[in-house]
């Protein structure tokens, strides 16, 4: 009965649709070739990395499964200070503590995800930034084991895969960044592609038909919501290694709505939308703040009016014309 | 599960009632569907059709009553656990995924059906399988040239086709069709007519519809509902000389197309 030609018509849309393209294989080696690059800039590209990262984890919620966060911070805050503790406290080898922030960022995730399974936008907005405002006060007021105000000191790194010291201008620590979201942007590259991915976005579209498609819709925001956090965490940790410190400014209210912006500004809902939106914003900040210091979120504000109403479609058209 | 020795009635609901507070929304109603039923539910406005239809897909819980799918009791399960056990509707108001394409939207729906949808690795579409069952799909809802355009910007006859398509994709043992050509512009409902004859014959389908064109073409017996009581269930030619539901319901000129169409 099935025609044959329309069959591999339909097998060769989803395929080609779902393959990685080669600018996306550029894309990816050139993010990786910017610590050798930009070796005078290193901690700016380190920086620029971990934003992503971070931003990148607020669109597998936001942009993905339509779950608005304004307190992604408290994961990224966790992973900032677990991975810093368990450097100090337990094992200083890096690696191990990236793995250890992320696994436990992934748990506190799925504690946290029974707080947002039901609600609309705003109670969603509420309690996420009840969340990570309650993440700041206790990492205050914890202060013999966090430091508090004064932040966690004394975090001593040993060498990346026991070879490569975390050196001063900081081209290791870029290059330890760039290689954490090279690999989890490949990684998430197919999970956004399948099955898995797909249901979120139909989630996202419409919940009520997703579910009455047979979709356990509140097991799938588990999941996504503790994957989401592994990767906040995982972005936290890899500042407090890279930068041997960790301040209470990881869980403020200004570290969500930044990575909101810049998910905005970059665009939600594509993969790559976070990483362009910390480029555009970080570089932003370290220009315009050199010229205009105070008044430098100005034109932040001014960018993000003109892409609302504007509409990044017609922006950028011309652009996703020359990219098929 | 289709092969159920001797299952005559597949779907059977007895004494369903539900009451939101002091109102009774549905008062003791029953239904038996036997094997590739065209059966249409039809009633004044708030007679409680719809109310009935999520009662017996799960969407409301039961006040009391019970519901059984192929002689088992499904009384207590979720509305997902009822669409895996082939309990499928379609919504009198399009709930589709506008983002994506029709493709994308079947190949979502039939992975999922077939316990692929918590694959996270390879890409949407990966076995060939599902794709050759799409490609039925597309052929068979007349989705084909639109196949690969956003949902959102379809015409509302081929959204509404795709809604019973994704429905089918299920693969119900019973469909619940909640008026399928409402809204529909008459230059794209002849296409729904033509597929909605067409579907499977051991798919049995409960039509709810207010167009009585449709209702008496398509089904062969109906259930009539009056304030959420069940007047009475019969067959098309009793329902049409029925003094009561012509009362209730018809109007002298339907009845009038009826016997003399």
């Amino acid at each position: 009965m099935s025609d044959p030609i329309s069959s591999s018509s339909s097998f060769l849309n989803l395929k080609n649709h779902a393959k990685i393209k080669s600018w996306e294989w550029v894309g990816l080696l050139l993010v990786l070739a910017c610590p050798w690059v930009f070796v005078s800039h290193a901690m700016l590209v380190n920086e620029i990395a971990i934003t992503a990262l971070f931003a990148v984890s607020l669109d597998l919620i936001l942009g993905y499964s339509g779950i608005v966060s304004l307190g992604q911070a408290a994961f990224f805050g966790w992973g900032c200070y677990s991975a810093g503790l368990f450097a100090k406290l337990w094992m200083p080898d890096p690696i191990v503590g990236l793995v250890f922030s992320t696994f436990s960022g992934v748990l506190l995730g799925f504690v946290l995800s029974f707080t947002i399974l039901r609600g609309t936008d705003l109670t969603r907005i509420m309690v996420t930034l009840g969340v990570s405002l309650i993440g700041y006060e206790l990492a205050n007021r914890l202060s013999g084991l966090t430091g508090g105000a004064d932040g966690l000191q004394g975090v001593l790194m040993g060498p990346v895969l026991g070879l490569f010291e975390f050196d001063l201008i900081g081209q290791v620590a870029s290059l330890y960044s760039v290689t954490a979201l090279v690999l989890v942007l490949v990684l998430l590259r197919h999970l956004v592609y399948s099955p898995f991915g797909v249901g979120l976005t139909a989630i996202r579209d419409n919940r009520l038909r997703a579910e009455s498609v047979g979709l356990p819709v509140a097991v799938r925001l588990v999941v996504i919501y503790s994957v989401s956090a592994g990767v906040a965490a995982l972005s936290g940790a890899l500042l407090a290694q890279t930068t041997g410190f960790a301040s209470l400014d990881v869980f403020s209210f200004e570290r969500s709505a930044d990575v909101l912006l810049m998910l905005v500004i970059g665009g939600a809902g594509w993969l790559y939308g976070g990483v362009v939106g910390a480029i555009v914003f970080k570089l932003f900040q370290q220009e315009l703040s050199s010229i205009t210091p105070q008044y430098w979120m100005f034109w932040i504000g001014l960018l993000l009016v003109i892409l609302v109403l504007v509409g990044r479609e017609k922006l950028f058209s011309p652009f996703k014309r020359l990219m098929p | 599960m289709s092969d159920l020795p001797n299952v005559e009635i597949v779907l059977k609901a007895s004494a369903l009632c539900k009451n939101f507070g002091g109102i009774k929304a549905t008062q003791n109603v029953s239904l038996a569907l036997p094997r590739g039923a065209r059966h249409a539910l039809i009633g004044p406005n708030g007679a409680g059709k719809t109310t009935l239809i999520n009662l017996l897909t799960g969407v409301l819980p039961l006040s009391s009553g019970r519901i059984e799918l192929l002689g088992q009791d499904i009384t207590h399960l979720s509305s997902s656990q009822r669409v895996k056990r082939g309990l499928v509707r379609t919504f009198q108001i399009n709930q589709l995924f506008g983002s994506m394409t029709p493709v994308s939207t079947l190949a979502w729906v039939v992975s999922q059906h077939w316990g692929l949808g918590s694959r996270w690795w390879n890409p949407l579409g990966h076995k060939p399988v599902v794709l050759t069952r799409v490609d039925e799909l597309l052929v068979q809802f007349h989705l084909t040239d639109v196949a690969l355009e956003r949902v959102s910007t379809l015409s509302y006859g081929k959204q509404r086709l795709l809604e019973i398509a994704i429905a089918l994709a299920c693969e119900p043992k019973v469909l619940l069709l909640d008026e399928p050509v409402a809204g529909v512009p008459a230059g794209e409902r002849e296409e729904i007519l033509i597929t909605l004859g067409q579907l499977p014959m051991d798919v049995c389908i409960l039509l709810i519809e207010h167009d009585m064109d449709l209702v008496f073409s398509f089904a062969n017996r109906m259930t009539v509902l009056v304030n959420g009581t069940l007047l009475c269930e019969a067959s098309n030619e009793e329902i049409a000389n029925d003094p009561r539901v012509k009362e209730v319901y018809l109007g002298a000129e339907a009845i009038e197309g009826v016997t003399h169409g």
